[in-house]
């Protein structure tokens, strides 16, 4: 079972290596679209490294949901409902939407996600010591 | 027209690893044309030939049922340049592989030196792209076979690769439609 430290450094080199960025610039609050400019094409990239560097396999959808986000029963007027965050905080207890509950717009929802969220995120397949 | 950026495949593991070769030719309209008295393959051609080299690579992984497209270079390093009279080994290996896409490392080699090197990420095109038809499916197994796949390909179990019912299935609607075309037309 590997450390968090473990974790942090391997998906650390996976964001390196998909989004260019320097080693220093991914820390756990750097926001993924935010502030290391992740486009929505990354992401597959991103997910395709983690499966590797961890040997899981990581559902469509589960890390980043954008079935909610496009679904006429959970957005209204480009922002999330309250059945949707509800369905959101189900499907991703590894992120903290707190600060996204203040203002649920769709088009803030890539800036959410941090490093520290894919770190739990991993975590939660892989289990960590 | 369509463009062809290997000229034919060498070795061909069905899911893992495929090796093309791309001979490099002064008669190709790019190389005089690129850079002025240094006649050379530009650089976006031989990503070129390393990504067709792992797509299709991506694409026999799924049966040719999958649209796939590339989606991104996430790295790509070059370490020489091509001259006309060089010849370029491509060679792709799937590191991921799932429903919807692929990455894959690919690499170009020359006189047995690492040239270039990318990681190159594959869609599949989804629903949200339905009715788009990338291929006329007779034509990709005219290219298919051009490029010997048929002929060099294994899978893991070390057994042939065969062309798929449904590509044949094209096929064999195409050369109908041809015959008739010849009959209507001869005297």
């Amino acid at each position: 079972m590997p450390t968090h430290d473990e974790v942090f450094e391997k998906v650390r080199t996976a964001l390196v290596d998909a989004l260019g960025v320097d080693d220093d610039e991914v820390t756990p609050e750097s926001t993924m679209v935010g502030d290391l400019g992740a486009e929505s094409i990354d992401f597959l990239d991103i997910v395709f490294r983690l499966e590797k560097a961890f040997g899981i396999e990581i559902p469509r959808a589960e890390l980043f949901p954008d079935d909610v986000l496009t679904s006429a029963e959970y957005v209204q007027d480009g922002k999330v409902t309250e059945a949707g965050l509800v369905e959101l905080e189900k499907r991703m207890p590894f992120a903290d939407l707190s600060k996204f509950k203040e203002n649920p717009a769709v088009q803030e929802f890539g800036n959410m996600l941090t490093v520290d969220d894919l770190c739990r995120y991993v975590v939660s397949k892989v289990g960590a010591s | 027209m369509r463009w062809f950026w290997i000229d034919r495949f060498l070795e061909f593991e069905s899911g893992r690893r495929a090796v093309a070769v791309k001979n490099v030719s002064y008669a190709e309209e790019q190389i005089p044309d690129y850079a002025l008295s240094m006649p050379i393959m530009p650089g976006s051609l031989i990503l070129e030939g390393m990504a067709h080299t792992g797509g299709l690579l991506v694409a026999e992984n799924g049966g040719f049922l999958h649209r796939v497209v590339l989606a991104k270079v996430g790295k790509i390093l070059f370490h020489d340049y091509a001259t006309p009279g060089d010849q370029l080994i491509y060679t792709s290996e799937i590191q991921a592989f799932q429903p919807r896409g692929a990455l894959v490392h690919s690499t170009a080699h020359l006189d047995g030196l690492l040239m270039a090197e990318a990681d190159v990420v594959f869609a599949h095109l989804d629903e949200r792209f339905a009715g788009i038809q990338l291929y006329d499916p007779a034509e990709y197994l005219g290219i298919l076979r051009s490029y010997r796949l048929f002929e060099v390909g294994i899978r893991s179990d070390g057994r042939p690769i065969e062309v798929p019912e449904h590509m044949l299935d094209a096929e064999r609607r195409w050369l109908d439609t041809e015959r008739q075309r010849c009959a209507k037309q001869s005297p």
